[in-house]
């Protein structure tokens, strides 16, 4: 259901979220000649643009990640005009660097908001809610079963869990994404309980967020060398991929979890056989959804990847003007980090 | 309940049975007796009716949680469960519950009859009081369908383990028609006597497929070979002049079978027969459909007595003359049996599996494929030394069933399953040729791999026409193997028939759609096996 609409400010096209007035795309998913870039996940931040541009501390991932890219940077909250349209970049919350991109032309305004959550994890720009006449919001988690607790608490169970393991010699084995969740999870554990070991893909990402001054805890990169039982009673952080490969079989004997907001799911849990799973994620739960809404006072809500459908129509019955938009986002999937996501819903976007 | 509800969390998050055995065994250790006779009454299937209406909680959750009716829907499809759907919406505790699991128990059944108000306001004060695993267990509870991830086995290692006993003996005390209104824990587990029950049946021996070439086992002279009937395995029990029939399922069927009821008179106390609960007529037995008739219903008319009639294949002596005799090997029980038949005219009520003689284990293959004509599903296999084992076993006996009937068909719809396959396309239903039409005959939800359903879930978001609550019709494209047990005539499916045990047995990527089976096709097996 492409949202169509002659005059307005922001459309929905197949290469993505277009500004016609600037000639301009948020997050697009074809390739075009001028990108805005909310942050640096690849569903959002794709390859074979001709120039990019993102907030200062979003580029160095970017950069890392699509190589020798024309990218600008800006400042968060500083302005930009291109052919009289107004936008700047405002924190969302999601992951380091990660932007709601707020667009103002002739007094209408319109936030294209990425990802984001409402919780300060200490390492993203914590979230700060912008008014707007037209908000386009994602709705990854969007259903009243999702309700997050504090992440003290889910960081209390995964030290809890690493201390039963630590104590009965087993490794700890933990999935989160690479770029941001992967973070979020070192700076909540325990270090006093055990050694830390990263898998390479979180310590490349590790390394490049090290390098922007953010200071993280130290972590061990997992090499080849390493005898296997250098990892007894000590912890391994990996990207959701790397769940039963060959690579996760010399840690032994093991303890897996899985962090992802998908762990909520009793049936999700299950069928991965993992031991635990934390609920953790870099998206809004239902709660904190509907209050970044309310408090954009936005009249109009267009509702990009996740429940689009069923969100709408909730929208609707508060009396707001939305509608649901195909993108070709897919928030948080539990198995890997860019391909389309299986446990996102049975109503898909479409 | 907060117990209760992290056992349950434990044996959730472990696949491992040793890890479930230790689980259970620390719980049992910590819980007082009623909580316990009320653990071992939920894992072994005992559980308190449903007394609210699952229509109500909805509502009610939806009214808590402030969330529209519809929307409540919407998150059930997703999660895929009723209990978990609530307990993951409703608000957060503002008190703690501290009473016990049986307290628990009590106060659900306490509900029945009472009216919907007084039902609202408990159930609403229970869930205010718990956090979310004490909530789901108790949403389980009250809906009726709680099943755990613990076999009978497992539990009965964990109640030998704790109470030093040995598993045997605890498995035989824990069948039969008790509830933990009508017994204590000691009296169930500790007590002197435990065949006081006179209804109480022996565990059922069940056998495993033959796993490689039956002459592997040996010398065939070494061997009874019996036809695998196909109705309902049974035991029947004889004692004090009364007769109590056991379904496989343990439950107590003997209302529903008068024909056997007659045995109190014929056969002497204190004896206690293995059989098939067969439907026969005119020296031959008649298909399993036949019985499916019969079972369900509340009333068992003279009508249904003289179109469905069954009578007791035996195969098997648990008792006699009031001893458990169950540890003497086959060929002494089986001589017994026979004796016993042979003393007692049962009217054709009972009559003896024979043993189906053959000289080496090719002519036995022979009769194995006599088996459809014979209406059996294939040849058991026991070991003439073997005593009668508690539960699936491996070595004595074996079962040596006929290959499936199998058909190419089509998958025309797709629904998303419960509890692990949550939110993942398990459930389909399939379709054959009729002409240029298609024509659904048959469900199927088993017999693939993980991989291959989470494969075909991303195709049938991609390829799906039309959605129906759950149910999706999708592109009809891909083909499937189903295998099936038999094949029968029915008036209430479009396509005329109905097969039992139907399941996929491959996924067909090399077959064009148009390479399906026909109507025609299963007509023909209709005719050939129905």
């Amino acid at each position: 259901m492409p949202v169509h609409q002659k005059n307005d400010l922001l459309r929905f096209t197949p290469k993505g979220i277009y500004c016609e007035q600037a000639d301009v795309y948020i997050d697009p998913w074809r390739p075009v000649d001028k990108a805005l870039i909310t942050h640096g996940h690849a569903d959002h931040s794709r390859w074979g643009h001709k120039s990019y541009l993102a907030t200062e501390s979003a580029a160095p991932v970017i950069q890392y990640r699509l190589g020798k890219i024309n990218i600008q940077t800006i400042a968060y909250g500083k302005k930009i005009s291109i052919n009289g349209v107004d936008f700047s970049f405002h924190p969302a919350g999601h992951i380091i660097g990660s932007a709601q991109i707020r667009v103002a032309y002739k007094g209408e305004v319109w936030v294209a908001s990425g990802d984001y959550k409402l919780e300060n994890d200490g390492i993203s720009e914590a979230f700060e809610s912008v008014k707007c006449h037209t908000f386009i919001t994602e709705s990854t988690f969007g259903l009243p079963i999702y309700d997050w607790k504090p992440q003290q608490e889910i960081f209390a169970d995964i030290n809890a869990w690493w201390r039963t393991n630590a104590s009965l010699g087993k490794v700890t084995f933990i999935t989160g994404y690479s770029l941001g969740k992967a973070q979020r999870i070192l700076n909540g554990l325990d270090h006093s309980i055990g050694k830390i070991y990263t898998h390479s893909a979180v310590e490349n990402i590790n390394e490049v967020i090290r390098q922007q001054g953010v200071s993280l805890p130290s972590t061990n990169r997992i090499h080849k060398d390493i005898p296997s039982k250098d990892f007894e009673s000590n912890l391994v952080l990996a990207p959701p991929g790397a769940l039963n490969s060959s690579w996760m079989k010399k840690f032994k004997p093991i303890s897996i979890g899985i962090a992802s907001g998908w762990m909520a799911l009793r049936g999700a849990r299950r069928r991965r056989a993992a031991e635990r799973g934390f609920v953790l994620s870099d998206h809004v739960d239902w709660k904190d959804l509907n209050t970044v809404i309310k408090a954009t006072e936005a009249e109009r809500v267009i509702v990009t990847h996740g429940y689009t459908k069923v969100y709408t129509q909730y929208l609707k019955e508060q009396g707001l003007q939305a509608e649901a938009a195909q993108t070709e986002f897919t928030g948080e999937n539990l198995e890997g980090e860019n391909i389309p996501s299986i446990d996102n819903s049975t109503t898909p976007n479409q | 309940m907060k117990r209760f509800a992290q056992l349950f969390a434990q044996l959730d998050q472990t696949t491992k049975t040793l890890k479930k055995v230790e689980h259970l065994v620390s719980y049992l250790n910590e819980a007082d007796d009623d909580d316990k006779l009320w653990t071992i009454a939920i894992l072994s299937h005992r559980r308190p009716k449903r007394t609210v209406k699952t229509s109500l909680l909805r509502i009610w959750a939806s009214e808590i949680a402030n969330v529209p009716l519809w929307l409540f829907e919407e998150s059930y499809h997703v999660v895929g469960d009723l209990a978990e759907t609530i307990a993951l919406m409703i608000p957060a505790k503002t008190q703690q519950h501290t009473k016990r699991l049986t307290d628990w128990i009590n106060i659900i059944k306490a509900l029945d009859k009472k009216d919907e108000d007084y039902k609202k306001a408990v159930v609403l004060d229970a869930w205010s009081g718990m956090d979310y695993n004490e909530r789901f267990v108790f949403n389980k509870l009250i809906t009726g369908g709680f099943r755990i991830g613990v076999s009978q086995k497992l539990m009965m290692r964990a109640i030998a383990q704790y109470e030093g006993q040995e598993e045997n003996a605890m498995a035989h005390r824990l069948m039969g028609n008790w509830t933990p209104d009508t017994i204590t824990y000691d009296e169930l587990i500790r007590s002197e006597n435990p065949l006081d029950d006179i209804s109480k049946p022996y565990p059922f021996y069940l056998a495993y497929s033959v796993e490689s070439e039956p002459s592997e086992l040996g010398e065939i002279s070494e061997w009874l070979l019996e036809r695998k009937w196909d109705g309902i395995r049974g035991q029947v029990i004889i004692r004090e002049n009364q007769v109590f029939v056991w379904s496989r399922g343990e439950e107590l069927v003997t209302d529903k079978f008068p024909e056997y009821h007659s045995l109190g008179l014929d056969l002497p106390n204190g004896t206690v027969i293995d059989g098939e609960i067969l439907p026969f007529a005119d020296g031959k037995p008649l298909t399993f459909n036949v019985l499916q008739t019969r079972i369900g219903r509340k009333n068992i008319t003279k009508k249904i007595l003289q179109s469905a009639p069954v009578i007791l294949m035996c195969y098997d002596l648990l008792e006699h003359d009031g001893k458990d005799i169950r540890n003497l090997p086959l060929r002494e029980r089986r001589k017994l049996l026979v004796q016993l038949l042979k003393d007692h005219d049962t009217k054709g009520i009972c009559q003896l599996s024979e043993g189906v003689a053959v000289e080496n284990w090719d002519a036995a293959a022979v009769e194995r494929s006599r088996s459809r004509s014979l209406m059996s599903e294939g040849l058991m296999i026991k070991r003439l030394d073997s005593e009668y084992k508690i539960g699936r076993k491996k070595g004595d006996w074996w079962k040596w069933k006929i290959d499936p009937l199998t058909i190419d068909a089509i998958m025309l719809y797709a629904q998303s399953g419960h509890g692990r396959r949550a939110n993942l396309f398990t459930d389909y239903t399939f379709a054959v040729w009729d002409g240029e039409n298609l024509v659904p005959f048959t469900k199927a939800y088993s017999g693939l791999t993980d991989k291959e359903f989470n494969e075909i879930t991303k195709w049938v978001r991609k390829n799906t026409k039309e959605k129906f609550g759950p149910v999706r019709s999708v592109n009809p494209e891909l083909v499937f193997e189903i295998a099936f047990e038999g094949i029968n005539a029915s008036k209430r499916h479009k396509s005329g028939i109905s097969l039992r045990f139907p399941r996929m047995v491959r996924w067909r990527r090399d077959k064009p759609a148009k390479e399906a089976n026909t109507l025609n096709d299963l007509k023909k097996m209709l005719e050939l096996y129905g």
